[in-house]
């Protein structure tokens, strides 16, 4: 057994043992850290249509609250929606919400990509230039690398880096 | 005729509330255009593009994310999402659902100028993007 090999081995062993002590929705299995495809139209319809329809169990029901008062001032730009589909699309978001204490001085983290899972899932591995290249341009652009985003798959199969 | 003059009121009425087709559209502005300015001259392709290709005081136009050429996809210039066309000749979608249009133009007029389109600027966009093979 050369060296590497042993180290390697070593290091599965020791990302096993974490998974299974922490536990939680995002254990280190690939199957496992799927991020369950949902459904519901208008989800996907409005908030798809600027950018892949985030799914709700990334941020606390109390971040979506937050996101979605504000839409007239979505990030910078106007995203508002009639009252009816507004109050349809929460009460989604709010029913399949992620656990989390995603708040920063009291206030709702209002971005994923600042999330601990976000920042965790994207730290190893990955060119430091990645966000920048114009196929990416930034981390809200999921799909640029998560080629199945669309349809909620972020597993590793779907996973592919542009140039 | 009251009986004419009716129908004919009444057909403009559905027009207005059941824009289908681009055409329905160009019309719906032709008669909110009547209504906003009395000595209104029809729609301008050329003045519709000058809208489109510009930036009207703010950091966004249309082209920012539409691209140069409507008939093309665009990218949204901050998340990077791919935007289907926005020529009907290149989309057959466009233009045809009145709650869509209402919805994209009061957002982005909103972005692009800080305020509401009036009806001539959607009627010269439009006209343009009627143009664009």
């Amino acid at each position: 057994m050369n060296l590497l090999y042993r180290i390697h081995w070593r290091a599965t062993a020791v990302g096993a043992i974490l998974a299974l002590t922490a536990g939680g929705a995002f254990a280190e299995d690939d199957d496992d850290k799927r991020i369950r495809p949902l459904n519901h139209a208008a989800w996907q319809q409005e908030c798809g249509a600027c950018h892949v329809a985030y799914p709700p169990q990334l941020l606390p029901a109390r971040s979506w609250r937050a996101i979605m008062e504000g839409l007239d001032q979505h990030f910078g730009t106007d995203a508002s929606l009639d009252p009816q589909q507004r109050a349809d699309i929460l009460r989604f978001l709010e029913t399949n919400a992620g656990p989390g204490r995603a708040a920063r001085d009291g206030k709702p983290l209002l971005r994923i990509t600042e999330t601990r899972w976000f920042i965790h899932e994207h730290s190893e591995e990955l060119p430091a230039n990645i966000w920048n290249r114009p196929s990416v341009k930034s981390p809200a652009n999921c799909i640029a690398c998560h080629m199945a985003a669309d349809r909620g798959d972020y597993s590793e199969r779907t996973l592919r880096l542009p140039r | 005729m009251r009986f004419l003059l009716t129908a004919v009121l009444l057909s403009v009425a559905t027009v207005s509330v059941q824009a289908e087709t681009p055409t329905d559209f160009q019309n719906l502005y032709a008669a909110q255009a009547k209504q906003e300015n009395p000595a209104f001259a029809g729609f301008s392709a050329e003045q519709g593009q000058r809208f489109y290709a510009n930036t009207h005081g703010k950091e966004w136009g249309c082209a920012t994310c539409h691209g140069r050429t409507p008939s093309a996809i665009g990218q949204h210039t901050a998340t990077g999402k791919t935007i289907a066309p926005l020529a009907p000749a290149a989309n057959a979608e466009r233009f045809t659902r009145p709650n869509k249009v209402e919805k994209w133009f009061k957002r982005n007029c909103n972005e692009v100028l800080d305020r509401p389109c009036t009806a001539q600027e959607k009627g010269d966009l439009l006209a343009y993007l009627l143009t664009v093979r």
